[in-house]
């Protein structure tokens, strides 16, 4: 039977304390915290993100389907990206799905009734206008998921066993093309039909899965209106204790972001046998029931969902402000970088989209960016690819740039030797000013640059190893 | 394969230099008009005198056509050459070979740069459209990482480090204040060094060679014709040059204490010229810095002072005027300006007024040696490009 092979979340490193918010404006904000993407960080790049760490143990995919409300270019498909990042090859499709926050069933439905082992990716970056409900309730997140029949070395987690539909056209919550801010109708009337759509829902979902309410073992409900998820969650609950949820509180809702990211971190903690629903409130209701194999007790998740919660770092409010462009903040008096040529992007797939770097066969010196041309013997294009994507390594020696262009300066740079050889100069992410050492161990992430002409230069940058369970030990 | 040079094959006849300032009311043109203009004053060599002409400018403009238009040249040969810093040393290291070669008789160099119209602090590059892979550090950034990395290697406390920094300015501060031509002309106390604006890393304000316009020229003849046109030439007794292959930025044995293109330049120089003890046999130097920790690591690269030891020779005053090897005696980049496709050539113009005694007579050197060195790069640690010229007032 189809279901889930992997699963894995990705949750950016800084966190909004939204009591903030109304120190610095007098009123809105709340007590929780948020997630907030980076200023370098996009859709995409959260995306790519989530997707390398369901990849880690190389499973292979024969189809990618993004989704994101919040996507990084229109009419460009962003998968693309994500796939070049991924370095899949070039005859696993890689599409975009949609915009709306309920996108992400159908790019999921799709790989659940496909053939072969589909990557869904799905990621979101909520905007809210200052003190608004959003700013302070939502997140910025990604999650991916592989599924399929599974094999004798990457089996199914987590099998398929019912869902169900309940569609129905109300108005709710809408964002035009364009804007970064939604806008709500009144809470009551939206609670009213959602949870009656998620009573439907879950009611489908029981009866296609053959099984009574009480055999639920954890139900997990996302939605971007807070009360009706808390209603319906009281009324599907039965009482019984199976609502647990660690992430919203923490990292607000990541809209589109949010369903798989629950389903993921629930697939962390689970054991086997265990029974699952998701339930997803947007324009109706969408309910998946799965149930976890065996096969999850030997699954050892490594930079787990709540290893990131745990190792975020504050963000002042006003540099939140400033990376969502609310606040135009001085920037250094230095040109803007140019545009990136697409060709020039292009030709150089591997190394700008794929961190791909060149070996020396003859000495075994590795070349980053990659070259043709042999330093020792001369030898031409007898390199060979390194992928040096997933090599972690150390700060030699760094500096701080205070002059140089970014969204966000001053730049952090490093010189980072790679274990197991090469040595690449790169900006590190993810890091104060302050709060870096030479000796530091550092990942690579796929990170956005700069945008100039509407252009995003993605690239790779270093970030600090934090967490004690991360990639550091896998 | 050698490197035979072309020691007293050639020599430089007559020198011009404009003074480095933010001249905001004048262009690339005029600056290379008034260079032009004074070193033909300088000589006996006229305009049509001159057989060809190397234009060294970064980003002043494309082809030789640069030069040509403001000089109204018909017809002749005239080249722009680009080699980052190390332009304007380029521009004269062709019209010399040119020279050397027979092709031509008599033969120009002209650097020029116009800085300051960009609106913007520091220089910045003029890319071709690329991946956007590419670092977008400035030269500050790349260059602080060496300050730390010798501090660390040689065992030199952080204080004692930034103290022979802020020595490195204080005596180009010095020196600059006795040049009417430089940029800045105001000596500079050690708290104003240190208490500069941080621009990268640990590197402040006054760390940072200054930003101006300029221009500087040199006409050259074969050494024989030399008298021709001037009673005092000076001698090429060495070019040399080396480019990295950028491979130091990706070398894990690369500590950043170091300039391996600086160090083959300089070696190459001393076997052309046949010098074996640079300091002993040297009236002076003039090198590329860029920033303070440049110069401090330079003092190695060109073997003026042992490895690990130059920070002590700082303290100690060896490269202040009165010292034994004055370093920068015009101010360096710190305090004359860089105009980059002009250093070069400014460079080569101090070697000139001080071998010849015409330097002001505050900074005027006075030894019997009769050598100079004057060290430009371009780049940054890992990946630099180096000139090394030796000049000298005899023949050997």
């Amino acid at each position: 039977m189809r279901g889930i092979i992997t699963a894995a979340g990705y949750v950016p490193y800084r966190r909004l304390e939204t009591k903030d918010v109304s120190a610095f404006f007098g009123s809105g904000g709340g007590r929780s915290t948020r997630s907030v993407a980076s200023h370098d960080e996009d859709t995409t790049t959260m995306g790519v993100e989530a997707a390398r760490r369901a990849l880690r143990d190389g499973i292979a995919v024969s189809s990618l389907r993004f989704a994101t409300p919040t996507p990084a270019y229109v009419d460009k498909n962003n998968a693309s990206t994500v796939h070049a990042a991924l370095r899949l090859p070039s005859s696993v499709g890689a599409y975009d799905v949609g915009g709306s926050l309920r996108s992400w069933t159908g790019a999921l439905l799709g790989a659940l009734d496909g053939s072969g082992q589909g990557l869904v990716v799905v990621a979101d970056v909520r905007d809210g206008l200052p003190t608004s409900a959003d700013e302070s309730g939502c997140g910025d997140a990604a999650a991916a998921v592989v599924v399929g029949e599974g094999t004798d070395d990457a089996p199914v987690i987590a099998e398929l066993i019912g869902r169900s539909a309940a569609t129905d056209e109300f108005l709710d919550r809408w964002r035009t093309p364009g804007d970064t801010r939604s806008r709500v109708w009144e809470e009551r009337f939206g609670e009213t039909r959602y949870v009656t759509m998620a009573a439907q829902a879950f009611a489908g979902v029981l009866a296609d899965a053959g099984i009574e309410a009480d055999a639920v073992d954890r139900l997990l409900i996302a939605g971007m209106h807070p009360r009706a998820v808390k209603a319906a969650g009281a009324k599907l609950s039965g009482g019984r204790d199976v609502l647990a949820d660690h992430v919203t509180p923490a990292i607000g809702q990541t809209g589109g972001a949010h369903p798989l990211l629950l389903l993921a971190a629930a697939l962390e903690e689970a054991g086997p046998d265990e029974t699952i629903v998701l339930l997803n409130l947007a324009d109706g209701a969408d309910a998946f029931a799965f149930r976890t194999t065996d096969a999850i007790a030997a699954t050892s998740p490594v930079d787990t969902i709540a290893d990131q919660i745990a190792t975020g770092a504050t963000l002042p409010y006003a540099k939140f402000l400033s990376w969502r462009g609310s606040v135009t903040v001085e920037p250094p008096r230095r040109p803007a970088p140019d545009r990136v040529s697409s060709s020039a992007a292009w030709r150089n797939e591997d190394w700008k989209f794929g961190f791909v770097a060149s070996k020396d066969p003859a000495t075994g010196a590795i070349s980053m960016p990659p070259t043709r041309v042999s330093r020792e013997t001369g030898a031409v294009d007898e390199m060979v690819a390194v992928e040096m994507a997933d090599v972690l390594g150390t700060v030699v020696t760094f500096t701080i740039d205070r002059m140089a262009y970014s969204p966000s300066p001053p730049i952090v740079f490093a010189v980072v030797d790679f274990d197991g050889g090469g040595r690449f100069p790169v900006e590190l992410t993810d890091v104060d000013a302050g709060d870096v050492a030479i000796g530091d161990r550092v990942a690579m992430t796929f990170r956005r640059l700069f945008t100039a002409d509407g252009i995003h230069d993605y690239f790779w940058k270093g970030r600090p190893i934090r967490s004690a369970t991360s990639t550091e030990e896998a | 394969m050698a490197s035979h040079g072309i020691k007293d094959r050639v020599a430089i006849v007559a020198m011009g230099c404009t003074p480095f300032a933010e001249q905001w009311d004048k262009g690339l043109d005029d600056l290379i008009v008034e260079a032009a203009t004074e070193c033909f004053a300088d000589s006996r060599a006229t305009k049509d005198d001159v057989d060809a002409y190397w234009l060294g400018t970064a980003q002043g403009g494309m082809s030789g056509i640069t030069l040509a238009r403001p000089l109204q040249i018909d017809n002749k040969p005239v080249t722009r050459v680009e080699n980052y810093c190390t332009t304007g040393s380029e521009a004269l290291r062709a019209a010399a070979y040119a020279v050397a070669s027979g092709a031509y008789d008599v033969a120009m160099a002209v650097g020029v740069e116009k800085v300051k119209d960009s609106g913007y602090q520091g220089l910045n590059a003029q890319n071709p459209p690329m991946d956007g892979t590419q670092r977008t550090l400035t030269a500050a950034a790349m260059f602080s990482m060496v300050a730390p990395a010798y501090a660390k290697k040689y065992g030199v406390d952080p204080d004692t480090m930034a103290d022979v920094l802020a020595e490195i300015a204080i005596k180009n501060h010095y020196n600059g204040a006795r040049n009417p031509r430089a940029q800045f002309r105001r000596e500079v106390t050690k708290e104003t060094v240190m208490k500069s604006p941080r621009v990268a890393g640990q590197l402040g304000v006054f760390d940072c060679a200054g930003v101006a316009d300029g221009a500087a020229a040199a006409i050259v003849v074969r050494a024989e014709d030399a008298h021709r046109y001037t009673d005092s030439p000076l001698y090429i007794k060495a070019l040399s040059f080396a480019a990295g292959s950028g491979a130091g930025l990706g070398d894990p044995e690369y500590d950043y204490t170091h300039f391996p293109e600086c160090e083959a330049a300089a070696i190459d120089a001393y076997a052309q010229a046949g010098i074996t003890d640079p300091v002993a046999e040297l009236a002076m130097a003039e090198v590329h810095d860029c920033f303070t920790p440049t110069e401090l690591v330079l003092m190695e690269d060109l073997g003026f002072a042992e490895r690990g030891t130059a920070w002590q020779a700082v303290l100690d005053g060896r490269f202040k005027l009165d010292g034994d090897l004055p370093i920068n005696p015009d101010g360096g980049l710190k305090s004359f300006g860089h105009p980059v496709g002009a250093s070069g050539l400014r460079m080569i113009f101090e070697a000139w007024l001080q071998l010849r005694g015409q330097a002001t007579p505050e900074r005027q050197l006075t030894t019997t040696k009769t050598k100079a060195l004057t060290h430009n790069l371009g780049g940054y640690p890992g990946e630099m490009v180096s000139f090394v010229s030796v000049l000298g007032t005899e023949l050997d």
